[in-house]
C-alpha cells in the first residue's frame, strides 16, 4: 500500500467527480448544492448519509432473511402427496434426486450468497464507520465482489416462477408459490440497495476528511 | 476537466492515458477498474440491434415444455410472470417482470436510441441526458443471465417429475445473455464523452 500512499485524492485537491457521468469538476465553495455541468446530476463529496442508509436497508434485509428461510417458497401438490418447500428443503430435494451440481448452485446462490452479503456489508459498514485502516485493499475488493454477486440471489425466484407456470395440470400436479418467495425477493432487493447506498470511498477516508462527508 | 479521471471506488485522481485495444486501466490504490479500450459505438450499435432481435425470439417462443401423463404444458417468460401473479405472490411477479423483461427491453431500446442519435443527431440533448441516466440506473437491475440459469435449474428440477424439453425460447435467452453481457461491460462514461464531442 506504500506505493499508493502518495496518490492524490479528489477530496484533498478540491475536486468533485460525478458518479453518473464521470466528469471531474472543481468544487466551488460558494455553491451549496452543486450539480454536474454535463449531466446535471447532483454532486456530492461522498454519497449522502451513506452509512445510515446502508445500515437501515441492511437491517431490514437481515430481519426478512428469517421468514425467507422459514416460510415455504413453493407448494407442490400431486394426486399422491402435497409438499411445502422452503429454500433449504428445495436444495435437499435436488441433492437427493442426484442433481448435486445444481443443488450446489442453488445452495450457493440462495443461502450462502445472501448470508455472506449481509455479513460482508456489516463488516464494511462497521470498519468504514470506525475509519479503520485494516486491510483496505481487501475491503475494497470485498465491496466489488458484493456488487457483482448481488443479483445472482434472484435465481430461486425465477425458478419458482417458471415451475408455477409449467406445473399446472389442475388436479394431477400443481405448483404454487408460497409467501417465503416474497420475503426472499425482498431480501435480495434490500441487500442490493444497501450495497448501492454504501460509498466505497469511505474505506479510504481518514477521520478528519471523513467527518465532513 | 476531461483529461482527469477519478476512481469511483477510492477517490484517487489520475491523468487519463490512451490505451491500446484490449488494455484496461486499474486504480493503483484500490485495484478497481478505471476505464478500458472499449468497442467503438458502431460495433455497439450492431450488438444492440442483434440483442433486439434475439429479445423478440426469446420472448415469443416458449422456453420449455413439459409432458405429464399425456397432457403437456409450455411456458414463455411472460407465462411465468402471469402464473406467479395468479399464485398470490404479486410482488414476486412484478419483480420478475421488471428484472427479466421490462428492464432488459428498456436497456436495449434506450441504448439503440442513444447510439442512433449520437450517430445522426436529431434527438434533443436533454432527452439523451435522461436516457443515459436511465441506462446507468437499469444496469444492476437487468437480470437476464440470472433468469437463464433459473430456467436451466427449473428444467432439471422438473426432469424428475415429467418429460421436459427445451424450446427455442431457451436458446434465445442464452444468446440474449451473451449479447447483454457484452453490452453491459461497456463503459457508459464513454457515451457521455461522445455527447460532448
Amino acid at each position: 500500500m506504500s506505493s499508493a500512499a502518495g496518490l492524490p485524492r479528489a477530496a484533498d485537491l478540491g475536486l468533485l467527480s460525478c458518479l453518473a457521468c464521470g466528469l471531474v469538476c472543481r468544487a466551488l465553495p460558494a455553491t451549496a448544492a452543486p450539480h454536474c455541468p454535463r449531466c446535471h446530476a447532483p454532486l456530492h463529496r461522498r454519497k449522502p448519509a451513506s452509512l445510515s442508509r446502508s445500515w437501515a436497508l441492511l437491517i431490514a434485509a437481515a430481519v426478512l432473511y428469517i421468514p425467507a428461510n422459514l416460510l415455504p417458497i413453493m407448494q407442490t401438490s400431486t394426486l399422491l402427496y402435497s409438499e411445502n418447500d422452503t429454500i433449504l428443503s428445495g436444495v435437499l430435494t435436488l441433492w437427493r434426486s442426484g442433481a448435486w451440481d445444481l443443488a450446489l448452485i442453488v445452495f450457493v446462490a440462495s443461502i450462502v450468497v445472501p448470508l455472506l452479503k449481509i455479513a460482508a456489508l456489516a463488516t464494511l459498514l462497521l470498519s468504514a464507520g470506525a475509519h479503520s485502516r485494516w486491510r483496505r485493499r481487501e475491503r475494497a475488493r470485498l465491496y466489488r465482489l458484493i456488487e457483482f454477486i448481488g443479483q445472482w440471489s434472484m435465481l430461486d425466484i425465477f425458478v419458482v416462477a417458471l415451475l408455477v407456470a409449467l406445473v399446472n395440470f389442475n388436479s394431477v400436479a400443481q405448483v404454487r408459490a408460497g409467501p417465503g418467495a416474497i420475503a426472499f425477493a425482498s431480501v435480495v432487493v434490500l441487500t442490493m440497495l444497501a450495497s448501492m447506498s454504501f460509498d466505497p470511498r469511505l474505506i479510504w477516508d481518514e477521520p478528519q476528511t471523513g467527518s465532513r462527508a | 476537466m476531461p483529461t482527469l479521471i477519478v476512481c469511483e471506488h477510492c477517490d484517487t485522481v489520475y491523468q487519463r492515458a490512451p490505451l491500446q485495444p484490449g488494455q484496461r486501466a486499474r486504480c493503483l490504490r484500490c485495484a478497481a477498474p478505471l476505464y478500458r479500450a472499449d468497442l467503438a459505438p458502431p460495433a455497439l450499435l450492431a450488438l444492440t440491434l442483434a440483442a433486439a432481435v434475439v429479445f423478440l425470439i426469446a420472448n415469443v417462443f416458449p422456453i420449455v415444455s413439459l409432458d405429464l401423463q399425456g397432457s403437456s404444458s409450455q411456458s414463455t417468460l411472460w407465462g411465468a410472470i402471469h402464473a406467479a401473479w395468479d399464485s398470490e405472490v404479486g410482488p414476486v411477479a412484478v419483480l420478475v417482470a421488471l428484472t427479466a423483461f421490462f428492464f432488459p427491453l428498456l436497456q436495449i431500446l434506450l441504448l439503440g436510441a442513444v447510439l442512433l442519435a449520437l450517430r445522426r443527431g436529431g434527438l434533443r440533448r436533454s432527452l439523451l441526458v435522461d436516457a443515459l441516466h436511465s441506462l446507468r440506473f437499469l444496469r444492476p437491475w437487468s437480470m437476464v443471465e440470472v433468469f437463464l440459469l433459473g430456467a436451466l435449474v427449473a428444467v432439471v428440477k422438473m426432469g424428475a417429475l415429467a418429460a421436459v424439453q427445451p424450446r427455442p425460447g431457451l436458446y434465445g435467452f442464452a444468446a440474449l445473455t451473451l449479447l447483454l453481457t457484452a453490452l453491459n461491460s461497456f463503459d457508459l462514461h464513454r457515451l457521455w464523452e461522445c455527447l460532448d464531442e
